[in-house]
């Protein structure tokens, strides 16, 4: 049982990321990378969506009838992040307002409705919080390695904090404006997925 | 005014463009971006859908859910403020909307139906879509900027697609690394593409 | 899990039920500490405009509450540039007045890119010791992918600008969005705005402008982001000039508008 626990949470991680390994739910994420902060607040809010959304579907999965399962599910989803949303607006106003229309899209992030699906529709409550919080830190992860090596290359602060002095201010850093654009963020995932496959081969896929 | 509308259309497809700007609906975009045939098949259902919510969606802002707007029901209720009802909302409605022109292109254009396959009940899920409904409230657009606003980003999205689409079919005859193969490199390719697309920034009409 | 028709609606009505409650109560709860953090948030970015609030200072609502008593609100008529006694300032939404065809006109052509124009807007006269010490007036505009809006703060001289800040825009984090670095911020006071002939001539340059004895009417560019800066001058010009703010600023100098 013990193993068991522990697949369920650690193998997200590294084994299974869902962004690197199944390409899920980077829509609603990327775009707050940009600095840390944000990044955090927005990976602390999916992962408290996904295992909740998790653990209330798995507690109804023996009563939800099967044709209207996916609206079901769509509708706790949307609750949550609602709840979310008013929760960040009242005590994180700032970083809300950042994060803008990006809170709402955890709505379609494909990880929560995918977890919810694969998972949770199949495995008793206690189980399926643990897989929605290992899912919840692999998608962090990755989104946390993102927004660091932009915001330390792009704008030479880590959390808003000046790290390296900027040439503009008399130090001696150039930011590389560049890591601010979106392109970036595509860089750094396609580099990320690539490491990941070197150092895990049984992840390559055939094209 | 045929200016203003143009603009905000450019702005939508190549400026702010979906997938490359801001990266909306990244997991059919790689998913179905192996042939250039099912990514011209998703872009124009991605198209048809956004070209539909986005206004549908912007009716039901504006005439029940903003503050005030229920005040032509009865001025008694124009105290009420139901925005916070909006994820919700407009999530059904794409649900539904989607449902419904799935069921009509069915009955009537089977053709088309064919075509489109299942590439429309996984549009509901799309992140574009509703995203672009959450954008049209945020920016406040009207009813016929938010028809522009949708087609607009729809035809961005459905260019980016089948534009990744083509590059990767000719990837195949290339000598990638082995871990790169796949999603590694398109993710690479995809950056290229919005660096591509960032020389359209600033353009104004 | 097959079951028959009745089932299937009593559930999806209990889910709708249940998640309406637990929506609307968080919704409802909520509303009044998310309603202080709007209003905090307007009152903050008037006081740092007029410079009653430093960058890096954090104040509770109260602290702001105080400091804001320091300003009085008055809604001014664009056309006549006189104040407008038969609007309350306080409930006055000037974004709604904007949008509203009854309360706004379509804006004549300008760089800024502004669409409409409403009748009137809302100034914050900054109150000191002996009369009015400043005013803060809003100011919107283009720049390179989305509105900004913000505050431009001048003295009591009409012309010396006391502080500048914008609260919303679109612009690249790190390059244009640079307008919200404080450090940019400060290179505005003391600048000058006005040309001797009356016109605006104040203007964000590209690379660095001297000191404001020296070299008064030019402001440092933002490095990366010439657009943003463009659109920052653009946008000054059009609400300081004739078409916006205009007429107000010159009955202010003549001395009939305290």
């Amino acid at each position: 049982m013990a193993s068991k626990t522990q697949e369920a949470l650690v193998d997200p991680l590294f084994n299974e990321n869902p962004i690197a390994l199944q390409v899920l739910g980077i829509c609603s994420a990327l775009a707050v990378t940009t600095r840390m902060d944000t990044s955090l607040v927005m990976s602390i809010a999916v992962i408290c969506v996904l295992t909740l959304s998790n653990v209330f579907v798995s507690l109804l999965r023996n009563s939800i009838p099967t044709n209207i399962r996916i609206i079901v599910q769509l509708t706790i989803i949307a609750s949550l992040v609602i709840v979310t949303d008013q929760i960040l607006k009242a005590y994180l106003w700032d970083i809300s307002k950042q994060l803008s229309v990006f809170v709402g899209l955890i709505i379609t992030n494909c990880i929560i409705m995918g977890r919810a699906e694969a998972y949770a529709m199949a495995n008793p409550p206690g189980m399926s919080l643990l897989d929605g919080i290992g899912n919840g830190l692999g998608y962090a992860l990755i989104l946390m390695i993102t927004a660091f090596l932009r915001e330390f290359f792009g704008s030479g602060t880590l959390f808003g904090k000046q790290i390296l002095p900027l040439v503009s201010e008399g130090g001696w850093y150039n930011p590389n404006g560049m890591m601010l654009y979106s392109p970036a963020a595509f860089f750094i995932i396609g580099f990320l997925i690539w490491g990941l496959r070197v150092w895990k081969p049984d992840q390559l896929e055939e094209d | 005014m045929v200016e203003h509308y143009l603009n905000l259309a450019v702005k939508a497809i190549f400026v702010e463009n979906m997938a490359l700007a801001f990266f909306l609906g990244m997991c059919s975009f790689l998913a179905v971006s192996r042939k250039v045939e099912t990514a011209v098949g998703l872009g124009s259902a991605v198209i048809f859908v956004l070209g539909i919510t986005v206004p549908m969606n912007n009716l039901i802002y504006n005439y029940m859910l903003k503050e005030g707007a229920l005040a032509w029901v009865s001025p008694n209720l124009a105290r009420y403020d139901l925005s916070f009802l909006g994820f919700l909302t407009y999530i059904g409605t794409i649900a539904a909307m989607v449902q419904i022109v799935e069921m009509v292109l069915d009955r009537y254009m089977p053709k088309l139906y064919a075509a489109l396959g299942v590439f429309l009940p996984l549009i509901a899920v799309n992140c574009a879509i509703l995203g672009a409904s959450l954008w049209m409230v945020e920016r406040d657009y009207t009813l016929a900027e938010s028809a522009v606003f949708g087609i607009g980003s729809g035809i961005g999205w459905a260019l980016a697609i089948v534009a990744l689409a083509a590059i990767r079919e000719r990837l195949r005859y290339h000598d990638i690394p082995a871990a790169l193969r796949g999603l590694g490199i398109t993710f690479i390719i995809t950056g290229l593409m919005a660096i591509g697309f960032m020389a359209f920034g600033g353009i104004q009409l | 899990m097959q079951r028959n028709a009745l089932y299937t609606i009593l559930f999806a009505t209990a889910v709708c039920i249940v998640c309406a409650i637990v929506v609307s109560s968080a919704a409802v709860s909520l509303k009044p500490a998310q309603d202080i953090n709007a209003a905090l948030e307007k009152q903050r970015n008037v006081l740092l405009a007029a410079g009653l609030l430093k960058a890096d200072e954090k104040v509770d609502a109260d602290e702001a509450q105080r400091r804001f008593e320091k300003i009085r609100m008055v809604v001014v008529n664009l056309e006549t540039g006189e104040e407008n006694p038969d609007i309350d300032a306080a409930s006055f939404d000037q974004v709604r007045a904007a949008k509203d065809p009854e309360t706004s006109s379509v804006a004549p052509a300008n760089r800024a890119l502004v669409q409409r124009l409403p009748d009137n807007v809302l100034i914050y006269k900054v109150l000191g010791d002996d009369g009015v010490e400043g005013v803060v007036l809003p100011v919107e505009g283009y720049g390179l992918w989305s509105t900004m809006y913000g505050f431009i703060a001048l003295e009591s001289d009409w012309d010396t600008v006391r502080g500048i800040t914008f609260y919303q825009h679109g612009e690249t984090p790190g390059l244009g969005g640079e307008i919200d670095n404080p450090k940019w911020k400060a290179r505005w006071p003391g600048r000058k705005t006005f040309s001797e002939d009356g016109e605006p001539k104040i203007r964000v340059i590209k690379g660095l402008a001297g000191p404001p004895a020296e070299d008064p009417f030019h402001v440092d560019g933002l490095s990366g982001a010439t657009l943003t800066s463009n659109g920052v001058t653009n946008l000054l010009h059009f609400w300081l000039g004739e078409e916006a703010l205009g007429p107000y600023l010159a009955r202010l100098s003549q001395g009939r508008a305290i």
